[in-house]
């Protein structure tokens, strides 16, 4: 059964990752990160992280996408590009490295760790098992309690991003004697 | 083992080697769901509309069956067979999905309330179906609450991408002024629901109801009031229900979203209207109203079944509520709606889940009541002092620079 999910879920994973990159529609290129996202909360939910997989849902495609969306359609971006033509001329190559450097980093740490991943059941902690609120548990528990600080900090960094994008969005009003 | 709990939720029956028995219940208890879940919405659109003709003052469906009780499946033959257009700039393939993206999650929500069962001393809601152990609830997974903002939160794609993907300009406004309602309204909604978790402790949805064991339990009386408040508006908002229905504010906008939309594809969208008020209902039972937790006993009822009697009651409660609104509260003007939402709802839910968090803290730890109360009702005075002066400046910046708004 976790082999037919997990094919099912990378197959959503991989269809949708394709469609963001080659579908010409903005629209469309945003729905397929949408499958995406879902693939991921399905591979989150057979690995037992519930909250993982709903905070996925809830925050990803209910949030994220549905802002780029309405990007999307208030700038009057939504109509189809020509994939030939290319913007920035360093941008593709520069893509093409990137990639080719996360999937050798990936199989580089599974080569090496090769023992510990090949173990069945390595690393499961037994409480989730057992206590289905122990997900939820254990995440706060680092997040308020070993790694309060970092995140602190980073909800602080979130505030400057959003006052900064405040102030950058407004126009500067001429004075009331320069207009009159 | 494991892995079969946690993906068909923790319902005892999907525990162990699924043999014939267990899956059929489960399978039972789907199409029972599902037939369940129709045929109420079909009685949701009739009790509607003659409530609604009763406030005023008309008769409302009276010809198709008795007491037109009919009228909504004779509303839905009529609908089916009429011819299902597509505007010419319509996006074919996004104009077809948008339906089911909004009556999917309508549906799902069912998957997750509690319809039943014996909560009484500890019982946890099992009740025994031919010799196993079951919730009447079709799946109970580990963060079911989650769940419910998770389908929430995917709705507002099935209104957003019908209005863009009809290709058409008023549907477009309809939809975008949707979904901004819908997302700035999911925040409030959420943190009322927060308030909830942190009384009961747990995120499963039957874990909730078997928290509120008694009246004062009822998390409406427990949290204080005020987050049901702030569930029960954000929730209207939600599903774009009066007066918060500016979607599909026909003066303006023709007919919102669903301007372009016709024959079964309209169908399904009104049908994912009404579905949602009822699942909306249930939630709020579930949440703040104890569930199918009854008050008394009801004599010669057997526990499992009086669970449902008492459910069903308390969600009907909440259906003629919803109408009473419809009938009787003028629509929001859009900035008074977003106003609400940000600047009354959001705070306020969030200031209440912060009190409750501290006097929880205060009674753990066996602080000093009276100190603990009045340094929060300090702060409390001085963050609205805050909030309200910072909205007048605000305000008066506005005014001075000419803005329309």
């Amino acid at each position: 059964m976790e082999l037919v999910v997990f094919v099912l879920a990378a197959a959503m994973i991989l269809v949708g990752g394709l469609g963001v990159v080659l579908r010409s529609h903005p629209v469309h290129a945003a729905l397929s990160l949408i499958l995406t996202l879902f693939g991921v909360a399905v591979m989150f939910v057979s690995q037992q992280a519930h909250f993982l997989a709903a905070v996925q849902v809830i925050v990803y495609a209910g949030a994220i996408v549905v802002l780029f969306l309405f990007v999307i359609m208030l700038l009057g971006v939504d109509r189809t590009e020509d994939l030939k033509t290319e913007p920035f001329k360093v941008q593709r190559p520069l893509a093409v490295i990137v990639g080719l450097g996360v999937v050798g980093l990936v199989t580089a740490a599974v080569v090496t760790s090769r023992d510990v991943v090949a173990t069945r059941g390595a690393g499961i902690i037994e409480p989730a098992m057992t206590d289905p609120d122990s997900n939820i548990r254990q995440l706060s528990r680092s997040v308020f309690g070993d790694y309060v600080v970092a995140f602190e900090v980073t909800s602080v960094l979130l505030v400057v991003a959003v006052v900064g994008t405040v102030l950058l969005t407004r126009k500067v009003k001429p004075t009331s004697k320069e207009s009159q | 083992m494991n892995n079969t709990t946690s993906i068909l939720g923790l319902d005892p029956i999907a525990i162990g080697d699924l043999i014939w028995a267990p899956l059929v219940i489960i399978l039972l208890k789907v199409v029972v769901i599902f037939v369940l879940g129709l045929v109420a919405t079909m009685l949701m659109v009739w009790f509607e509309r003659k409530a609604i003709a009763g406030m005023g003052n008309r008769i409302g469906p009276n010809k198709a069956g008795p007491w037109g009780l009919l009228q909504t499946l004779a509303d839905g033959i009529k609908l089916f067979f009429k011819e299902d257009l597509m505007p010419d700039r319509a996006d074919r393939f996004v104009f077809k999905l948008a339906p089911y993206l909004a009556f999917v999650p309508a549906f799902l929500v069912w998957s997750v309330i509690p319809l039943g069962g014996d909560f009484s001393h500890g019982k946890g809601g099992l009740v025994t179906w031919f010799g196993h152990v079951t919730r009447v609830q079709l799946a109970d997974p580990p963060v079911g609450v989650l769940l419910l903002l998770a389908l929430s939160s995917v709705a507002v794609y099935g209104i957003m991408l019908a209005g863009w993907s009809s290709g058409s300009k008023y549907p477009l406004l309809g939809s975008v002024r949707a979904s901004a309602q819908m997302v700035s309204y999911e925040a409030a909604l959420g943190l009322s629901i927060a308030t909830v978790i942190l009384l009961a402790g747990t995120l499963s949805t039957s874990g909730i109801v078997g928290h509120q064991s008694s009246f004062a339990d009822w998390h409406v009386v427990s949290t204080g009031v005020i987050p049901f408040i702030i569930f029960m508006l954000a929730a209207t908002a939600e599903m774009n229900r009066p007066p918060f229905d500016l979607v599909e504010a026909e003066q303006e906008l023709v007919g919102g979203f669903n301007t372009e939309y016709s024959s079964i594809r309209f169908g399904l969208f009104f049908l994912a209207e009404f579905m949602n008020t009822i699942t909306m209902s249930g939630v709020i039972v579930t949440l703040f109203f104890g569930g199918p937790q009854g008050l008394f006993n009801i004599p010669g009822i057997p526990g499992a079944i009086e669970g449902s009697i008492w459910l069903i009651a308390k969600v009907l409660v909440f259906l003629y509520i919803y109408v009473w609104m419809r009938a009787t509260l003028p629509r929001f003007r859009y900035d008074q709606l977003m106003d609400l939402g940000w600047k009354i709802l959001i705070p306020t839910s969030l200031g209440w889940f912060m009190l409750m968090a501290v006097l929880r803290l205060s009674r753990d730890e066996n602080w000093n009541r009276g100190l603990v109360a009045i340094v929060a009702a300090v702060i409390i005075l001085g963050c609205v002092a805050l909030m309200s002066t910072a909205v007048k400046v605000s305000k008066a910046n506005r005014e001075r620079e000419g803005a329309m708004f």
